[in-house]
Parts: structure tokens; sequence; C-alpha cells
């Protein structure tokens, strides 16, 4: 009997990562643990560092759109109109109507995309298959559509700036049209799965609680401070394209933790397939791209192909960038399915951004990760990490 | 409140620290001396009219050959309850220190590790100023703008020539190729 009080515990150090599958990626967590509490938590990332923000300061402004691609490369579409519309407030340039409601379009689309692998990992990490093989049939349907709409699934780079690069066909609004009707019914099958599944129920409510106001000050965004009681989307705050043409909610939690921000991305479900919906029935005719301004937007492509001067315009303007931009600083921010996705660029007059600055929402997240896990257990951690939904490729940039 | 406003609150408030207001596109930027730069986010952080409880973002920005004190800090703000922004950008010279604002806004924990990490800066008070992005045995600051883009050839990073080294170690082993 007295030997056992005797028995000391050591707090041992834990290295999760940056290979483990629930990581999402190659995210890197030093863990110290006396038992299966969490002492201290410290994440490493830049396993991913591309140096994009470099990268981009030597390239023109339409050659950097690939470039924003392989950021949040699950919803690519949506950095790239985030991208489109910080380079398009810079030089002060206005898209047309068309262009706009196509734009919220594909990017709810892309939200819905990235919220569906989100879904499907998160319930997968904790214990869910079936719902993977679910959200995944989902999410194949929008994929396709990409592909359709501009003959790539993931890295579309469909946005340019002042407009879209091609119209959408009307085979591709008649299959996402059907795909709208199906969706509603869809997440209610996720949600019969999990929604009152006592497992996930266990593993999910009052984990990695925080507080509104620590959430604010920690810098998370999205649905990761939504789930806080926020109503903070930039969507509303600061409208874009078509966001302030269109009806939708923004879904708020009320206890912070990990299930009231799966609650509110799956409710997010629900409001983008609204959108997607409204933009289809409100979806005017005319261009899909702006000719008010020509010296910074691109030629339309028949042009470009028959009309000398329109390909010398395209050439100069990929290669050497608008000779005319103008001096200045903006700071334009857009909601990704991750968070808040800001673009911070200074030009210098010159066809190339003098500095970008891309801020990135799963940086800030992977950073409040310490307060949500410590004092959790270990089992959380990966709960954790789940709902703040990080992508590595944005993270490290 | 408009952001012209909040300009105008602060040079009246913190008088001798303002050096130009300037305004593109519907922003406005304050241009500060980094002097009293903690003072100031505290002002603004804890001014119930004001009330900016969120720091969008902090990076900094490396003006070599174009402004005198080379290095500029940005902070852009936002207040959740009045929704008004505002944006400061802080002049520090070269090798000279700027204080932390991880006490008003813990989010400018990585921001500002992420700007010691790609332009030298350092902050004063910060609680663990640390590279983050690029590996911990780097030498210079990438994003500055003396720094190459691309190295000279033939000379990698010390961890990627560890890694050739180790694979060609293995290569004695027959089941390794």
């Amino acid at each position: 009997m007295d030997e056992t009080k005797e028995i000391k515990t050591k707090e041992m150090v834990l290295n999760m990562g940056p290979q483990h599958p629930s990581t999402h990626g190659v995210l890197r967590l030093r863990l110290e643990i006396s038992g299966e509490t969490i002492v201290k938590c410290t994440p490493f990332v830049g396993y991913l560092h591309r140096g994009t923000e470099k990268l981009a300061e030597s390239m023109t402004y339409l050659q950097s759109i690939p470039l924003m691609d392989r950021l949040d490369y699950i919803s690519s579409m949506t950095n790239d109109v985030g991208y489109c519309i910080a380079v398009e407030r810079l030089f002060g340039i206005e898209p047309p109507l068309r262009a706009k409601y196509i734009r919220t379009m594909v990017s709810e689309m892309s939200r819905i995309s990235s919220h569906l692998l989100w879904l499907a990992t998160h319930a997968l990490d904790i214990g869910a298959m079936t719902v993977f093989l679910y959200a995944f049939r989902e999410r194949e349907r929008i994929l396709e559509l990409f592909e359709m709409l501009c003959g790539a699934r993931l890295t579309v780079t469909y946005p340019r700036i002042g407009g879209v690069r091609n119209d959408v066909s009307q085979e591709f609004i008649d299959t996402l049209y059907k795909f709208t009707e199906d969706f509603p019914n869809k997440i209610k099958e996720y949600e019969t799965l999990i929604n009152v599944n006592r497992i996930w129920l266990k593993r999910t409510v009052g984990v990695g609680i925080i507080s509104a106001e620590e959430a604010i000050n920690y810098g998370l965004t999205g649905a990761a401070l939504r789930g806080s009681g926020v109503d903070y989307d930039v969507r509303k705050h600061f409208p874009y394209d078509a966001y302030d043409l269109v009806q939708f909610d923004v879904p708020i939690g009320k206890n912070g933790d990990v299930y009231d921000r799966y609650l509110c991305r799956v409710e997010e479900l629900r409001q983008s397939n609204a959108i997607v919906r409204q933009c289809i029935e409100a979806l005017p005719a005319g261009p899909i791209m702006t000719s008010d301004s020509p010296k910074y937007t691109l030629p339309p492509k028949d042009k470009v192909l028959n009309n000398m001067e329109s390909l010398i315009h395209h050439f100069t303007l990929i290669t050497k960038g608008p000779m005319t931009a103008p001096n200045g600083e903006v700071y334009v921010a857009t909601e990704v399915p991750k968070g808040e996705l800001g673009f911070y660029i200074i030009s210098d007059g010159t066809g190339k951004p003098y500095r970008m600055r891309i801020r990135s929402p799963s940086f800030i997240h992977v950073s409040a990760l310490p307060r949500l896990c410590e004092g959790g257990l270990i089992a959380d951690v990966v709960a954790n990490i789940g709902s703040i939904d990080v992508v590595l490729g944005e993270c490290d940039r | 409140m408009e952001p012209s406003k909040i300009a105008d609150m602060l040079s009246s408030e913190f008088a001798g620290e303002v050096i130009a207001i300037n305004e593109f596109r519907g922003q406005t930027g304050v241009t500060l001396k980094k002097e009293k730069i903690l003072p100031i986010a505290r002002w603004l952080h804890d001014t119930p009219a004001l009330c900016f409880d969120y720091l969008r973002d902090l990076c900094g920005v490396d003006y070599k050959k174009m402004k005198d004190p080379r290095f500029e800090v940005v902070y852009n703000l936002y207040s959740m309850t009045h929704r008004h922004t505002i944006r400061l950008n802080v002049q520090v010279a070269d090798k000279q220190p700027i204080e932390s604002v991880v006490s008003v806004w813990k989010t400018a924990d990585w921001h500002e590790r992420e700007c010691f990490d790609m332009y030298g800066i350092v902050f004063e008070g910060h609680p663990d100023l640390r590279r983050v992005l690029m590996p911990e045995d780097w030498d210079g600051h990438p994003l500055r703008k003396d720094y190459p883009t691309a190295g000279p050839e033939g000379e990698e990073w010390s961890g990627f020539k560890e890694v050739l080294k180790k694979s060609e170690d293995f290569k004695k082993f027959g089941w390794y190729r």
C-alpha cells in the first residue's frame, strides 16, 4: 500500500506530427503532458512555406493569380476571388454585375466543397467513418461542376482582375440547379448521422471552449469565431461582389466549443446552398469582364486571336503588368471558408506589387491552438485541430 | 465613426507622434513614430468610443532606398462593436527595436514572430520571439528587398544537405535506393 504513494509521475514530451493523419497537413505539435492532460502545447509551422509573398513581389498582378490557388488548395476559388477583389480595389475598377453574381456563386460552391471536406475529415478524426463517405459523394459533384466550368477541379484560376475568365454554360447552370435541389436533403443525412450521436456529443460538447472576447483577442475568424457567438462575417460587414444583393443569415453559436463550431459550419452549408440558388435565379445577362478600364483588364479572347493591338495589349499586361497602376496601399478582406483572408497590397506605380501581404486565417487559428488545447486531454487535441479548420498550405504560404 | 475622424482624434491625443495621415480608396492610414506605439495601441483598444478590439493584420514593409526609416510595421485594426477601421503605419529604422503589442491583442503574437522572421524587426516585450515560418538555423530575413528571390546555384540550405548526406549513407544498405 505504501509503495504506491511513492510512485511519482513525470511530465512527458510528446511529438505530434508533422506526418500525423489528424493534423490536416504538416502541422507539428510539441505536447508536454502530465498523464493524459496537456500542460503545454507548442505548434510548429513552416514545413510548407513556399515564399508566396516574396514571389508575388517579382510577378505582375495577373501572374500571381495561380499562386493564390495554392494557398488554401481545398477552396482555391475563394482565394482567387479575394485576390482579384483586392487588386480591383487598388486599381479602382468594378466588375460587371454578371461577373459579380458568377463569382459569388462559385465562391459559395467552393465554400460548400471546403466545408464538406472539413466535415468528412473532422468526423473521421473523431471516429465517425460513414460521414466521410457521404460528404465526399457530394463534394465530387461540386468538383465535377468546377471541371465543367473551367477545366480544373482544384486549382481553378477562374476569376480574373475585372471579371471572370469565361462565361457559364447553360448545362453548368442546369446541373448546379439540380445539385442545389438535392443538397438540403443530403445535409439532413449528415445531421442524422452525427447531430445527436452520443459518441460525437461526448467528444465535442464542452471541448475547447473559448469565450467571445478571447476569441476576438486571439484573432479567430470565420466559424471558429462565430461559434463563440460573435456576429462577424466579412460578407456582411464589408460586402463585396453580390453579397449585398442576396439574402442569407450568419449562423452563430452560444458556447464556443467544438460542437457549436460544428453546428455553425453545417448551417453555413445550408446558407451557401441558398446563396447559390439565388445567384442562379437572379443571374443577369451582360458582359463577364469590365470594358471601362482596358488598361487593367484582359481583352476578350476572340479579339486576342484576331486583332494585333489586342494581342499586344494582352501580352504586355501579362508580362509587364499595367503601366499606370496607382500609388497607394489597400487592405481588402474576404470571407473564405476558413475565416478572414486579407490582402494588403502596396503599389509603387509599377506593374508589380511593391509588397503583398497575405493575412491567412489558418496561421492565426494555429497560433490560438495552445489556448484551446492546454488543460484538456490528448484526444481533444484532435477535435480542436479539426474544429478550427486549418489548411497548412494557407498557414505557411 | 469615420476613419478620418479617428485619425484626427489620434493626432490630438498623441500630438507629437503623428507624422502624416493619408487616404486612399476610402481607407485611412496614420503614419506614426514608433516610440509610443504601445500606449497608442492600448488607448485605441480601451477607449469606449473607439474600441478597436480586433487586430486584423500586422505586417512589416521594407522601404529600402525609398524612405528614410527603412521599415514600417503596419497595423490594420477593426472594431467589432462600432464597425470602423483604421490603419497604423509605424516607422522603424534598421536595427531599431519596437514595442510589442501582444499585451493588447494576443493575435499579434505570431504576426510579430513572422515580422521578425521575414524582416528582422525586433519586438521588445514579446513573450517568445523566434522564427516561425523559416527554419531555426536560417540566415537572413527573406522578405527584405536586398534578399534575392533565388539563391546561388549549387548552394543548398544546410538542412537539405543533411538530408542528401543521410540518403547517401543509407545507400550502403541494399534495401535503400
